[in-house]
């Protein structure tokens, strides 16, 4: 497609990979880091188990300059932190070549060289406790562990962590033959063998020289698709605003299904992942003391929850929760609403705390609010051209005498992690306290996916619950309320008539926790409360 | 640039603790080849100049009637090298195990949606897939009305496999004559096996119209005659091969074969390498799975909860073709006694056909559906007479030397369920907790809290007594070192690693002088399935066997050079003892060449004394009995459903382990499995209603369908191995284990259950269904609330 802008000449794809810098001239756009892997490279370590970014068989870490991740200063950054270098586990099979570009790539190759007669102690201790049976699944676990072990050597003094922390980083990573008990295990007890640290610096190195290149414009002759990494806004507004059709991606997490899966094709690809200024994250306060928390759009979905979960703690069971380790790694907070997936997890949450989206096409900005966005199932706002730019999120203010915030969200799925959520429920409740025995809700947003064609707040529950007194009546009034707002499908996730009756209960599981009188603490209405490592937010 | 650095610096080497003996814990043989990435599967053996690429064209209806393929438009293509169709078989259209109904090409009818229609071959994987996702464009079908549930089937008189009966006594009379009677319906789930390695099959021809198979798949030698069927040929043509698999658990046992058979006749047609490798949403779409079951019971008891009569119809789904829906469903009627006595009892084993994915062998293979109907009706008889669910399955177990008969006249000799039962009671406290968990439940609003300890009992062999043989064939090379080569497949099971553990121990041997090689039917003939958690017993006594061979020849001339008799000569840690006198074993190798002593030899076993009347059901099918108790506490939440497992307490009878590591993972691995299956594994098909999904299965990958994560696996779960024997003469005394702690989180789904009965007071039946997803649970929490 012809491009009446100035772009870079284009270039090949140049990334670090087992100690040399490759070059990438005539490879596919849309060619998978393990599809690359197993046959250009013959590295056949990586596995393909499923092809969708669900089972981790091809886990690998991709590693970057630290310092421009740092910019998005959130804990989960920092904690990825390296040395010089940020390490970050992705899904080999839902990343594409050229978002490699100026980055370097590790796989199980990397840990323990033919030859080396010895092992990475993750590996040895995956040997030693029994942890690989089949052993398909074993080299993604190796990297998800690999990363788990590097950060907490950089970042914790080599001390193991949490049980249940170490679950949560294998989110990603399934394993049909073990049960998992000894790969937990063995992540235990990988720091208790000789400590062998990652030798970052031939990789900051290569790293440092790669970043001299110029913007990547990838067009390999053979191929239908053009594919562009801009790196600042003003750049990716041009293109797009020059190429309007053009197929904008972020983490490729859907993406990479469409390729994979349905064999889809694009002219013309552009990448949002090197604009460095849609990956910032900032807190701007206003005049009036209110604060906004303003997620660039290429936030990746780890920062921008951590970011906010660091400001609303009760948020962080769904932070968990949402996709695996690996997803949310590549995957986008901006991306997540531009899809705009009726049971997309961050929507709803997003939704009931008033974001608004920043849209550009061009030099022209404009601002929606999150719950007009969506039009229709998979519709909304967005023209051709245009893009997200920044979720703003306002923050609520703190509590005081008179008034006091809730902010909940609630994840239903059939399986505790990495599932796609039957419903996802968020609700933000502001009460009067003035008189701490009669609360009255000055303000209350409801917003819930997996309920409607596209994430929607519920207007008649609200106002049901608006204005009144906070008691037994109204909670049951709105409950009844949602059953007008919300006529949700039946699938294979869930029942239309499951999601109703839970939607309901979890407005009463709100009441439950928050009623003046006899509220109830998590530990009697959250079942996984209490484990180590987890912190359940009700009761503020 | 391009300095090549080590990106991750080496350690100083460790030693690595081996050891030869029997009932030590060595790592699996593969493990250090696992970790680093370096243990080659199928896919990633260096492909052949030429190789060409295969996907299947899949039936986009449930039921039709093919009347065209539109093969010039698959063939024009970008990549298509050829497609390939039933016309195209030059022997026999089929890949079924037993029954000959399962064709490799749909042919005429198309039975299923998701059945192989046609192969395209390409020169790359991608250009083959996208080819074949055309097929709802290319085929020419008129739709036909199907069947998806097992229910519909069965009603309408359409079996796979005709209606089986197992009785004893008459169960009639003691229903009619019994103080308590109930009556009632259970619906229990199937389950995909998801190997984590897919389906995977390459074909490479060879010289003189013979063809190598590289086959992930438990059943080399029934790939082999599959596919010389397929291409009309004498199996001596055909050698499949297979190193190890990323897993089977049943799925690779027969529904291999279409992927062997295809790949054959393409590499066969075209003489060159072809290489099949569904992506996983095929491999979901084409492959069968855990068979589902629906029980419809008729119980008598007295009041202890003794059962006194029952009788019973199993419905299973069986899918489009019989495939192995014949013995799933003859083991899961010698399995409905569990560990329990049931004096007249009538079982009725209907094997339903639809159109779905013909159903298969999976870790249990019919064993768990039929001991957990049982658990169900003694559940139901504890909560129908107000007693402890445990003292009701306690009062009905199997007696020693009196009440011990199994409904297919076995007798059962070997019964430990009483001590290992008591065991695991005392030690898990089970008795307090339950106070503790009536008393937190009491005060709990929202949660509940539920707790069950349910036994298991599982006949180990093949209920056909002529596949309980196998072959080995163990070389001892003229440098001392060993090669041990046996029918049996490793699928991660460890089966390698303890048949190596053997060889050694025979031939006193560290671990690592035993080498284990690939399956391979050109070197042992004729072998069955690594399959009914056989493996071991089996493969472990032909290679102890041919180990033997070679060690018995070793003494007698060790005792000519050393003296003493050859009875007497002991071989261990790498030395050859006869009265004060020793020799390395290598340097006795070496005189043994010399004096031209066979230094090989082959090893052959059969297990004794089995035999079976497939006709009356009775007979002795199993060698032995492998037992084991779990005893499981969870945390319901009944505002929305969603639970947790708290803990689990295993204890699991493996006779005398020959590897303690690698039975624990296998009793682990199970339970978590098994706790899938009856929790979270749910499959969900689109109903036959003409739509444009029409029959598909909704649940077809793993974003859809979900298996246990690491968080699953409870914090507390302790696994440990009954202090046993085997009584029967098994490989040194050990016990089966792939399949029988697959019954153990039965104890998961009645925690769950007694949680639910507590949200209603306990004043009624929890109707919970299996899988009990949050949404079963929370449908039956409901209806224990609204009970009167």
């Amino acid at each position: 497609m012809p491009m009446p802008v100035d772009l870079p000449a284009p270039r090949p794809i140049r990334f670090f990979h087992q100690g040399a810098i490759r070059e990438i001239t005539d490879a596919s756009p849309t060619r998978s880091v393990l599809d690359w892997l197993r046959e250009d490279a013959r590295c056949t370590g990586t596995k393909e188990g499923c092809n969708e970014g669900d089972c981790g068989a091809c886990t690998v870490i991709v590693a970057e300059l630290a310092g421009r991740a740092e910019a998005t200063g959130t804990d989960s950054a920092r904690a990825a932190v390296v040395g010089p270098l940020l390490l970050r586990t992705v899904n080999a099979c839902l990343r594409f070549l050229p978002t490699l570009d100026g980055k370097a790539l590790l796989t199980v190759e990397d840990l323990s060289p033919p030859g080396a007669g010895t092992l990475h102690p993750v590996q040895q201790a995956l040997v030693d406790h029994h942890g690989s049976q089949c052993g398909f699944c074993t080299p993604g676990f190796v990297m998800s562990l690999t990363a788990t072990y590097e950060h907490r050597q950089a970042q914790a003094g080599g001390r193991c962590p949490p049980r249940a922390e170490l679950a949560d980083a294998l989110a990603g990573n399934l394993c049909r033959c073990t049960g998992y008990r000894p790969i937990l295990e063995a992540g235990e007890r990988m720091f208790e063998l000789p400590v062998q640290r990652l030798d970052t610096a031939p990789i900051a190195a290569a790293l440092h020289m790669l970043s001299g290149d110029p913007a990547l414009h990838y067009a390999p002759a053979g191929h239908p698709t053009t594919f562009h990494a801009p790196r600042s806004v003003q750049a990716l507004a041009t293109l797009h605003a020059a190429a309007p059709d053009a197929q904008l991606m972020a983490g490729s997490t859907d993406i990479g299904l469409w390729v994979n899966k349905q064999f889809r094709r694009f002219d013309t690809l552009i990448a949002t992942g090197e604009v460095a200024e849609l990956q910032r994250i900032e807190c701007v306060g206003h005049d009036d003391g209110s604060h906004t928390l303003r997620l660039g759009a290429a936030a990746s979905l780890e920062d921008a929850w951590s970011a906010l979960a660091a400001r609303l703690p009760s948020l962080n069971d769904v932070w968990r929760r949402f996709a695996s380790p690996p997803v949310r790694h590549a995957g986008t907070l901006g991306g997540n609403i531009a899809n705009g997936s009726p049971i997309g997890d961050g929507a709803p949450v997003l939704m009931a705390l008033d974001a608004t989206v920043l849209l550009q096409h061009g030099e022209r900005q404009r601002r929606v609010p999150l719950d007009r966005f969506y039009l229709g199932y998979m519709k909304n706002e967005r023209q051709p051209g245009e893009f997200l730019r920044t979720l703003e999120v306002p923050l609520p203010a703190p509590d005081s005498a008179s008034r006091r915030t809730l902010v909940r969200a609630w994840k239903v799925s059939k399986r505790h992690d990495s599932d796609i959520s039957a419903l996802l429920g968020a609700v933000l409740l502001v009460l009067d306290t003035t008189d701490p025995v009669a609360p009255v809700v000055a303000e209350v947003r409801i917003s819930f996916g997996g309920m409607a064609a596209t994430v929607c707040r519920a207007p008649q529950a609200e106002a049901a619950l608006r204005g009144r007194s906070w008691d037994e009546a109204g909670v049951r009034r709105a409950m009844a309320a949602l059953h007008a707002d919300y006529q949700p499908m039946s699938d294979l996730r869930a029942s239309a008539r499951y999601r109703q009756r839970v939607a309901a209960n979890l407005l009463w599981r709100l009441w439950l926790e928050s009623r003046p009188d006899g509220a109830l603490p998590a530990e009697q209405l959250i079942v996984w409360h209490g484990e180590a490592g987890r912190q359940v937010v009700t009761a503020d | 640039m391009n300095q090549p650095v080590d990106a991750f610096l080496a350690t100083p080497p460790q030693t690595a603790t081996a050891t030869t003996t029997v009932g030590a814990s060595p790592p699996h043989e593969s493990a250090r080849l696992h970790v680093a990435g370096r243990a080659p599967y199928i896919d990633d053996l260096p492909e052949l100049a030429g190789t060409l690429h295969g996907a299947f064209g899949l039936s986009p209806v449930p039921h039709g009637r093919l009347r065209a393929i539109d093969l010039a438009r698959l063939r024009a293509q970008p990549g298509v090298v050829a497609v390939l169709t039933a016309a195209d078989v030059p022997g026999e259209n089929n890949c079924g195990p037993l029954v000959h109904d399962d064709p490799i090409f749909a042919a005429d009818a198309l039975t299923y949606r998701g059945q192989p229609v046609f192969l395209v071959v390409a020169q790359t994987r991608e250009q083959a897939r996208r080819a074949a996702s055309m097929a709802a464009a290319v085929l020419d079908i008129e739709a036909l009305p199907a069947r998806m549930t097992a229910l519909e089937g069965h009603a309408a008189g359409d079996h796979v496999v005709p209606p089986m009966h197992l009785a004893r006594g008459d169960a009639a009379a003691a229903l009619a004559a019994a103080p308590h009677r109930l009556q009632g319906r259970f619906s229990l789930g199937g389950q995909e096996q998801f190997y984590l390695e897919g389906q995977i099959a390459c074909a490479l021809p060879q010289e003189n119209d013979a063809l190598l198979v590289h086959s992930s798949t438990q059943h080399p030698s029934e790939m082999q005659q599959l596919i010389a069927h397929a291409l009309g040929w004498p199996s001596h043509r055909v050698q499949v091969v297979c190193r190890r698999m990323g897993g089977a658990f049943g799925g690779k046992e027969s529904q291999s074969a279409v992927f062997a058979c295809a790949a054959a006749l393409a590499a066969q047609r075209l003489q060159r390498p072809v290489k099949l490798r569904p992506d996983r949403d095929d491999d979901f779409l084409i492959t069968g799975r855990r068979h589902g079951f629906e029980f419809r019971y008729d119980v008598g008891f007295d009041d202890h909860g003794r059962v006194l009569g029952v009788e019973i119809d199993m419905i299973s789904n069986s899918g489009h073709s019989a495939d192995l829906s014949a013995p799933v469903m003859s083991r899961a009627l010698c399995h409905f006694d569990n560990a329990y006595w049931l004096p007249d009892v009538a079982m009725h084993g209907y094997s339903a056909r639809t159109n779905t994915q013909s159903n298969t062998a999976f870790r249990g293979f019919g064993g768990p559906q039929g001991a957990m109907a049982i658990e169900v009706i003694l559940d139901r008889i504890a909560r129908t007479l107000g007693r402890d669910a445990l003292a009701v399955r306690q009062a009905n177990f199997y007696g020693v030397g009196e009440r011990d008969v199994t409904p297919y006249e076995q007798r059962v000799e070997d019964n430990v369920i009483h001590p290992l039962v008591e065991q695991l009671a005392r030690e898990g406290r089970y008795a307090e907790r339950r106070a503790e968990i009536a008393a937190y439940n009491a005060a709990s609003p929202v949660l509940k809290k539920g707790l069950a300890l349910t036994p298991v009992k599982f006949g180990i062999s093949f209920n056909v007594a002529h596949l309980n043989q196998a072959g080995a064939l163990v070389h001892v090379y003229t440098d001392g070192s060993v090669l041990v080569n046996h029918g049996g497949t490793e699928m991660g099971q460890g089966l390698n690693t303890k048949v190596a553990q053997v060889v050694a121990q025979e031939l006193g041997l560290p671990l690592a002088q035993v080498r284990v090689t690939a399956t391979d039917t050109q070197k042992v003939a004729n072998t069955s399935a690594t399959a009914a958690s056989t493996g071991s017993d089996l493969n472990g006594k032909a290679a102890q066997n041919a180990a033997r061979q070679i060690r018995d020849r070793l003494a007698t001339l060790a005792a000519e050079k050393l003296g003493g008799a050859a009875s007497e000569v002991d071989f261990s840690a790498g030395r050859v003892r006869s009265g004060e006198r020793s020799i390395g074993f290598g340097e006795l190798v070496q005189l043994a060449y010399l004096a031209r002593v066979q230094l090989w030899s082959d090893g052959y076993y059969a297990t004794p004394g089995l035999h079976w009347d497939r006709q009356r059901l009775k007979g002795r099918p199993f060698f032995y009995y492998a037992y084991g108790g779990a005893l499981s506490e969870v945390l319901l939440d009944t505002l929305t459903g969603e639970w947790k497992l708290l803990r689990a307490d295993v204890l699991h009878d493996v006779g005398r382990s020959l590897n303690p590591a690698l039975d624990i993972g296998q009793v682990e691995g199970a339970f978590v499995q098994g706790m899938g299956w009856l929790t979270m594994e749910e499959l969900v098909w689109q109903p036959a209603d003409g739509s444009r999904r029409s029959g598909e299965l909704l649940t077809h990958a793993p974003s859809t369908y979900k298996i246990p994560t690491a968080n699953d696996c409870p914090a507390s779960l302790s696994v440990r191995l009954f202090d046993n024997h085997n009584g029967a003469d098994s490989i040194h005394r050990s016990k089966a284990v792939g399949e029988p702690p697959l019954l153990l989180p039965f104890s998961v789904f009645f925690a769950l259950k007694d949680a639910v009965s507590a949200a209603g007071g306990h004043r009624s039946e929890p109707p919970l269904r299996a899988p009990a997803t949050s949404e079963a649970l929370l449908d039956a929490i409901d209806a224990v609330r609204a009970a009167p």
